[in-house]
């Protein structure tokens, strides 16, 4: 082979060496954080544009914040939804009802009650405010920490913790790991393990609501962390591509378990940003905002209804606990993030929002808190009447076998046959608590 | 007893003798399922304006408007998902995957969800699809258009997989899977697409206007999934086979004066365990031929059965001719594909014992 150029030197040896990025939080455990580096606008100072605005003049509201509530804890501009009293009363019994909820479980996974949990606590006006202002039949495409959403529509919530015990009342019948919800009474669709599939699902559901003519449209959550999926990415073309009538929200809580939103690519860009590259309509919000979060959940959904096409919105927000109970952030982000976060609590800002109305006050919010956790507890005492994980109150073995197919095949006749041997060999004399189980 | 079909075209009320290829038998299921269910919806690369680049969907877009047959993205992911998601809203979508070599980015939809979206909900929530993708080799379609990529599948808890093999069969078979609530993947041998493949490859291919498969009938018919189909009866052996393979052990058998009990699978899941159990239990041997690789391909699952289920009348091993287990070669391609040699071979071997 002919010598280089340069002769013996190897190639390049001018050029100054390359570096890999990798992205590092601001803050680790027992960092000082200061956010002042978060630009936090002035509530009321967006303008809110028409809802069929082309998604090119949307600069702007994909690189600002939608703010409705003030630091005088005043709603402002033209976002206000303007809700009356009693709905904002409403959306607060909601939020603080998935709190109350969010604690008991969180502590009946500590008591081994059942084997995992997530909460959702301080991303709860992501999914109460935004689901309010969706109409029931909506169909909803959550990820596993829209509990909210439940709370919101009505399903009772001794189904959720009866999913949670996979005790004998679950309507899963204990096949799911807890909280993978599903209740299609409630156009809730089955939460999946694996992350943002449910996106381009809620977009393919959408299409079928216009293919068919419809007047139902999707809307679909998914964490900041998950956007880096390829199917997040097959979401935004197929709904930009067949102008869809969804919305695609994605809740930026700052933190994918241990990974900060750098490594879902924020350093650089907005994820409502993403939105505009595929000609989507995006809105980047106040996500502890529940004001502004509804006004902008209720302008996508405007706009998806008036055939205008889908919308991204990306709520701002962060996640205040672990991410699950099988998490400890102490290992990797400072403690202190949570109380310097500047967009402060939900609740507290919905909450203090009504006093300063003069619709609520501290006494009404301490009966309300109290009722919660005792409806919460209670639910929880009757939830435990049908078991809890582990005890032996679960669906006959033979359910094992079920819905893997309409019908069941002969391969699974046979194991269905070989599981019931299995437990009578087990127990010769029967189930210990009576039952029957096959 | 098994419900196994006869191999020639059905008798009783078919109309006029049309002969089809299966291209043709595929169109017409689709036309005849379409025009009978307004649920129904066919999407895919290239399957609207241009009707599919193997021309399946010919004339679907233009008859059934463009909300009803429509051109996709180039995202096999986005394709199966949004399949899911118009599954869950009540559609019954049938997607098409343009080669079985690029179904792999939307495995994940088909496994994670597609197929556990009844057991997951408790039934609250389907996924009636049926995906089809052209499937397995002799094209000179080198690594990325020939696999066979069957036994992935075949190992999902949840997803049926079926492969014809004849016009009338096509047809039947892809009406039965789009209008089963369970997801479906139907795999189209596109080598036999034109006309059954001997295996001969040096040897002069014949349309399927001259065999008898050919002949559709007109309008609504089903083949039940689950069932398999004797290809030809015989006493000497039992070969399981499926897809262009079941022609070519046809062919070698002829060619070799062997009367075998040749059984086209058409479902391998789930399977005919009865027909199968029936023939090896009457033959006391069994051959079992794919052009899929062979470690863990579904010959294994089969060989495996037929041993368990059928050990004490077996008179020899049970044998399986195979693909090799490299990627699908090109300028090597009959040297890999289990062709004439390789299954004389085998059936010596095993009617020798």
């Amino acid at each position: 082979m002919a010598d280089r150029p340069q002769g013996t030197a190897k190639a390049g040896d001018n050029r100054p060496k390359l570096s890999l990025h990798v992205p590092e939080p601001k803050f680790r455990p027992g960092d000082a954080v200061d956010f002042s580096h978060i630009e936090v606008p002035e509530a009321g100072q967006q303008p809110r544009p028409d809802e069929t605005t082309d998604p090119k003049d949307m600069l702007d509201f994909a690189h600002g914040l939608i703010r409705v509530l003030g630091e005088d804890n005043k709603a402002h501009g033209p976002w206000d939804p303007k809700l009356d009293p009693e709905t904002l009363r409403t959306m607060l019994g909601h939020m603080a009802m998935t709190r109350a909820f969010d604690e008991r479980m969180f502590r009946g996974q500590r008591q081994g009650k059942t084997s995992f949990y997530m909460k959702c606590t301080g991303e709860e006006a992501t999914s109460v405010s935004a689901s309010m202002a969706l109409a029931a039949d909506d169909m909803v495409f959550p990820s596993y920490r829209q509990q909210g959403i439940l709370i919101q529509r009505g399903y009772p919530m001794i189904e959720m913790i009866n999913q949670i015990y996979s005790n004998k009342g679950d309507k899963l019948k204990g096949r799911q790991l807890p909280i993978m919800y599903s209740s299609k009474e409630h156009s809730f669709f089955t939460i999946s393990g694996n992350l943002a599939t449910q996106t381009p699902q809620a977009v393919g559901w959408a299409m079928a609501s216009a293919i068919k003519g419809d007047s139902r449209i999707a809307a679909t959550w998914v964490g900041e962390g998950s956007t880096a999926e390829g199917d997040f990415h097959s979401a935004c073309l197929f709904a930009t591509v067949y102008n869809a009538p969804v919305i695609l929200n994605v809740v930026n809580n700052q933190w994918a378990i241990s990974s900060f939103s750098g490594f879902a690519g924020a350093e650089r860009a907005t994820f409502a940003a993403r939105g505009l590259g595929y000609g989507i309509a995006s809105l980047r919000v106040d996500g502890n905002d529940p004001l502004a979060c509804y006004a902008a959940e209720q302008w996508a959904a405007n706009r998806a209804r008036a055939n205008a096409g889908p919308t991204l919105i990306e709520f701002f927000s962060y996640r205040a606990e672990g991410h699950s109970t099988s998490d400890d952030p102490s290992g990797y982000r400072s403690a202190q993030e949570r109380d310097e976060w500047p967009l402060g609590d939900p609740v507290m800002r919905l909450k203090n929002h009504l006093i300063e109305i003069g619709e609520w006050d501290e006494e009404r919010q301490q009966k309300m808190d109290l009722e919660a956790a005792e409806f919460v507890k209670k639910t929880t005492k009757e939830a435990e009447e049908n078991g809890i994980l582990g005890h032996g109150l679960h669906h006959p073995f033979r359910t094992m076998f079920e819905d893997v197919f309409e019908e069941l095949p002969w391969h699974l006749r046979e194991q269905s046959e070989q599981a019931i041997r299995e437990r009578e060999t087990k127990f010769p004399e029967g189930l210990p608590n009576g039952g029957k189980g096959a | 007893m098994s419900d196994t079909a006869t191999k020639t075209a059905p008798q009783g009320e078919a109309p006029a003798e049309r002969r089809l290829n299966m291209i043709e038998a595929i169109n017409e299921a689709l036309d005849v399922t379409m025009s009978r269910d307004d649920n129904i919806v066919v999407m895919g690369e290239d399957v609207g304006y241009f009707g599919g680049v193997f021309r399946c969907t010919a004339g679907l877009q233009e008859k059934y408007g463009k909300s009803r047959v429509f051109d996709t993205p180039i995202s096999e992911c986005g394709i199966i998902a949004a399949a899911v998601g118009m599954g869950a809203y009540g559609l019954r979508p049938v997607p098409e995957i343009q080669f079985a070599d690029y179904i792999y980015p939307g495995l994940d939809q088909l496994i994670s969800e597609a197929a556990r979206l009844r057991y997951r909900s408790a039934g609250e929530y389907t996924s009636p699809m049926t995906v089809r993708s052209p499937f397995g080799g002799g094209i000179f379609g080198g690594q990325t258009h020939s696999q066979s990529p069957e036994a992935i599948f075949a190992h999902v808890s949840g997803l049926k997989t079926v492969i014809p093999a004849t016009p009338y069969d096509a047809k039947g078979l892809l009406i039965s899977c789009i209008e089963d609530n369970d997801p479906v993947i139907f795999f189209e041998p596109k080598r036999i697409y034109n006309g059954p493949f001997s295996g001969y490859y040096d040897k002069p291919v014949q349309p399927w206007k001259k065999f008898d498969a050919s002949i559709v009938p007109e309008g609504h018919y089903t083949i039940p999934l689950g069932k398999a189909r004797h290809a030809t009866e015989g006493e000497e052996l039992t070969i399981l086979a499926y897809g262009t393979m079941v022609h070519v052990v046809e062919a070698v058998c002829a060619e070799k004066g062997i009367e075998a009990d040749i059984l086209d699978l058409r479902t391998i899941v789930p399977l005919d365990i009865e027909a199968i159990e029936e023939s090896v239990k009457k033959t006391g041997r069994c051959l079992i031929v794919h052009e899929a690789t062979r470690t863990a391909g579904f010959g294994a699952e089969l060989s495996a059965l037929v041993t368990e289920r059928c050990f004490y009348h077996l008179e020899a091993p049970v044998e399986r001719v195979t693909g090799f287990d490299t990627p699908y070669p090109h300028s090597l391609e009959w040297a890999y594909f289990p062709g004439p040699i390789r299954i004389g071979e085998a059936l010596d071997k095993i009617l020798a014992e």
